[in-house]
């Protein structure tokens, strides 16, 4: 029982992460309606800008991450500018594989820049956790499921509460009606991108300290993180969320229980389980093309 | 339309001389090549590199099949390499088994998973496919990696055999350039055949290729089973031709690679495909002080496929033939097709379409709540309505497009209700859209010969080639544009691709066709064609129904008329009744 409550907490805490990167998938695919296979790369990036600031330079550690978010924001718009805006009136299919390429681009870039040995990045808090009866809180899997929390209110906030946020979800959902009411599109896709990109940033600031900062994390978190929005529903915030977590769970379970170095085929298997028997998700309506 | 006699060519559409004696020259062509890569010496580099790029194009031909005709995504076309490579390597070395049966048993391999990942998400959008390819990539090559009891792990498979008829290198590469041949032989002519065309309508048009008879979803698992296929059996080549294989030549990394050698050559022609994979494989040997450097090969290989995509998206031969297209004027047709005949089915009694209690509901939207429409046979049908009152929603539940979620929908006496769309084509229902959907990379004369192509045309004899086309030609020609067969769709006005539209259907011979709006966006010239073509059809005996806001048009071609509003039937009757009735006059202007 101990055990099991153990990895409940270790599951949320790396489920959280895919949450917050596969909320960054659907603000972009229901912005665009375009999944970008670069997201995953996003959080590779920003854990490499961590390492350069707060390993390589010394800096201190709140400061090193407000650059690496920034740094992300800046990527965001360069990624918009280069990837997406050329190819917008195109069919999803050219767009997909620009993403791809730009997803090979980034993981390989870094790695002829900065060489192919994982990077250690220290957490956030000096005390490494705390134990709470049966169960040893990590304070980095608590600072992430405390961030992913706050995320997810934040998000409900700016996208219910906030005229930009109302603005955003006018896009996503009629592009054309949109414009006629003097919302400029492109820069509400531009918000779009820059916020993903920050999210992905932040994914992988948060889950560098546990896992090795390396080339490979963005592939692998963005497979997760896809994974999550097909169990949680296409499209849907609440969905990404929920699938993440779900995600994170099953597979520190299947490493446990099953087998350790098959522990990234689990989401595999579950995402394969998913598309034959409800390929629309837990929440998700099928969508279907209108004639 | 004038088209002065002097620049028609009389001889375009000549009867197709024996497929053997066209494609001799290829089969010639094919031969000196494989006896020059037999007889000619090379050195063991070069041999390397020729195995290599032999090899690989085959895989690169199956990406060309499943991306380029079929507009469908393959991310693990290395992981379908490495089965075929593996089955030989593991076969040859730990079991002793037959070169063959190995190359065999990987394609099989290959096939079964591909058509496996095919069924479980072809239904689904292109970013599932995208996503569960990249997965199975990742899958393929941990299982490589960790079961070392099958696999060797990380080590590789080493002392692989060959046939004992090819064991020299040399006569190896000539085996390998001879499969190359005959794989980029069927590779070539599949766009012409009738599976090549549906793959091609499904990467234009989904909705379209339904409608007109086209399984899309069995059309697409065909293709991609035989993009795995090709994978397997370049990969099996592949086995044999270093006598050793590891993991990370089959990687996510060399998924990108052929992706990208794809891209570059032109991914909708094995020509492309040919030239790709012979450029990235010299292109990094003349290039290997880059190699110093990790990750910067691939970096540029990213940085090439955004740049490829959206600078010369047809890649490097498609840049070629577009330009060779445009020097080139297009041939005008002489017409010399019989006229286009219809003979509607007449199986069930004297109503074609009994439509009863259908609705559609979209959440607690009632779309079409509890509609009868009863269509006579021989006559034209009106279904008019106010906008929104649910009139192409009926359209599309008739068609298959969306599932009634009540109701009962019969189709000369078959009940089609839980049909899919390309069931209900070959059940006899021909459709055209009000936003024309037509395959726009095709010629006119394409487009209408997948009219044609309708299982269970019963006018289209043997239903072949020639078949095909003649009847497609009538059909063409019976709207008026059959000296222009041969254009591609781009090259046509708005008013004139609907009617290729109409034409389409036409050819099908269906048993009802139903219009979407086809006057919306004419001109008055081209509604008064339209209503010629109208009598012209209905005078052959062909039911229709048609939707439109133009009631000239209504009230003088149709018979019959349905009123919808608010997804409900207000009015059914004779014309003239119908459009005087007080509730149909209030719903068009408003009562006081």
């Amino acid at each position: 029982m101990d055990l099991v409550l153990q990895l409940l907490f270790t599951g949320i805490g790396i489920g959280a992460v895919y949450a917050l990167v596969a909320l960054g998938f659907v603000l972009i695919f229901r912005a665009t309606n375009v999944v970008n296979f670069a997201q995953g790369e996003f959080s590779m990036v920003a854990a490499y800008l961590m390492v350069v600031c707060a390993v390589d330079l010394e800096l201190p550690y709140w400061l090193s991450f407000i650059i690496a978010l920034a740094g992300m924001a800046v990527i965001g718009v360069i990624f918009n500018l280069g990837v997406y805006y050329p190819l917008r009136h195109r069919t999803y299919l050219p767009v997909i594989i620009a993403t791809i390429g730009a997803s090979i681009l980034m993981a390989n870039g870094v790695l002829a820049l900065y060489g192919p040995q994982p990077q250690v990045l220290p957490g956030w808090f000096e005390t490494p956790g705390i134990q709470l009866g049966p169960v040893y809180l990590d304070s980095q899997y608590l600072l992430i499921i405390v961030v992913t929390i706050a995320l997810v209110i934040f998000n409900y906030w700016f996208f219910e509460h906030t005229m930009i946020g109302k603005k955003l979800q006018a896009t996503s959902q009629d592009k054309e009606m949109a414009s006629l009411l003097g919302i400029s599109v492109s820069t509400m896709i531009m918000i779009t991108f820059i916020y993903s990109a920050v999210l992905g940033g932040l994914a992988g600031l948060l889950v560098a300290p546990i896992l090795f900062v390396s080339i490979q994390m963005g592939s692998t978190i963005a497979l997760k993180a896809f994974a999550a929005t097909i169990i949680g529903g296409f499209g849907d915030v609440a969905g990404a969320i929920i699938g993440g977590l779900a995600l994170g769970i099953i597979e520190t379970f299947g490493a446990a229980y099953i087998s350790v170095p098959y522990k990234d085929g689990f989401a595999f298997l579950v995402l394969v389980l998913f598309l034959v028997f409800r390929p629309q998700g837990i929440f998700g309506e099928r969508v279907a093309e209108k004639a | 339309m004038s088209t002065s006699s002097e620049n028609i060519d009389a001889v375009v559409i000549t009867r197709p001389k024996p497929l053997l004696l066209r494609h001799a020259p290829y089969f010639i062509g094919a031969a000196i090549v494989v006896f020059l890569a037999s007889s000619m010496q090379f050195d063991g580099y070069i041999l390397n590199i020729l195995m290599q790029a032999t090899t690989f194009a085959i895989a690169v031909f199956g990406l060309s099949v499943v991306l380029g005709l079929c507009g469908q995504i393959n991310l693990a076309q290395a992981a379908f390499f490495g089965f075929g490579a593996y089955a030989v390597g593991i076969g040859t070395t730990d079991y002793q088994l037959s070169y063959w049966l190995c190359l065999v048993a990987g394609c099989v391999m290959a096939l079964i998973a591909g058509a496996v990942l095919g069924l479980s998400t072809l239904r689904l959008g292109g970013h599932y496919l995208a996503m569960v390819t990249i997965s199975f990539q990742q899958i393929v090559t941990l299982v490589m990696i960790n079961a070392i009891w099958l696999t060797k792990g990380p080590d590789g498979v080493s002392k692989i055999g060959r046939p004992s008829l090819f064991l020299s290198s040399q006569s190896y590469l000539a085996f390998c350039v001879a499969m190359l041949a005959l794989v980029g032989y069927i590779v070539w002519h599949l766009p012409e055949t009738r599976l090549g065309r549906a793959m091609r309508a499904v990467r234009d048009n989904e909705l379209a290729a339904g409608v007109n008879g086209i399984d899309v979803f069995r059309t697409k698992v065909y293709a991609f089973a035989i993009s795995a296929v090709l994978g397997g059996l370049g990969g099996g080549l592949f086995a044999g031709g270093f006598a050793y294989i590891s993991p990370d030549q089959f990687s996510f990394a060399e998924s990108i690679v052929f992706l990208t050698m794809s891209l570059l050559g032109g991914v909708a022609s094995p020509i492309g495909s040919a030239i790709g994979t012979g450029l990235l494989i010299l292109i990094p040997e003349w290039l290997r002080f880059l190699k110093s450097v990790p990750g910067l090969y691939l970096a540029i290989y990213g940085l090439s496929v955004i740049l490829i995509i959206r600078f010369m998206p047809d890649g490097i031969w498609g840049f070629v033939t577009a330009a060779y297209d445009r020097m080139r004027s297009s041939k005008k047709v002489a017409v010399t097709s019989a006229p286009l005949q219809l003979k509607p089915a007449a199986t069930g009694g004297d109503m074609v379409l009994e439509v009863t209690g259908l609705s559609k509901h979209f959440g607690g939207l009632k779309a079409v709540d509890e509609v009868d429409i009863a269509v006579r046979r021989g006559g034209v049908h009106a279904l008019i309505g106010p906008n929104g009152s649910g009139k192409t929603t009926t359209l599309n539940v008739l068609s298959g497009l969306y599932n009634a979620t009540s109701g009962k929908v019969v189709l000369d006496g078959t009940d089609v209700t839980t049909m899919p769309p390309h069931l209900r084509a070959a059940a006899g229902l021909g459709r055209t859209f009000q936003n024309i959907r037509l395959f726009r990379s095709m010629t006119a004369l394409e487009n209408v010969i997948i009219g044609a192509e309708r299982p269970g045309n019963t006018l289209t004899g043997k239903g072949d080639e020639a078949a095909l086309t003649e009847r497609a030609l009538a059909a063409l020609t019976f709207v008026g544009l059959g000296p222009r067969a041969m254009e591609l769709i781009s090259s046509f006005s708005y008013g004139h691709q609907r009617l290729i539209e109409i034409a389409r259907a036409l050819a099908a011979n269906p048993t009802l066709l139903l219009l979407d709006e086809p006057a919306a966006g004419l001109n008055s010239t081209e509604k008064l064609e339209l209503h010629e073509l109208l009598k012209r059809i209905a005078a052959q005996g062909l039911t229709i129904l048609i939707i439109d806001h133009d009631m000239t048009l209504v009230s003088e071609a149709a018979q019959h008329i349905t009123v919808l509003n608010f997804g409900r039937r207000i009015a059914d009757g004779e014309s003239m009744a119908v459009l005087r009735h007080p509730d149909v006059v209030s719903a068009y202007l408003g009562t006081d």
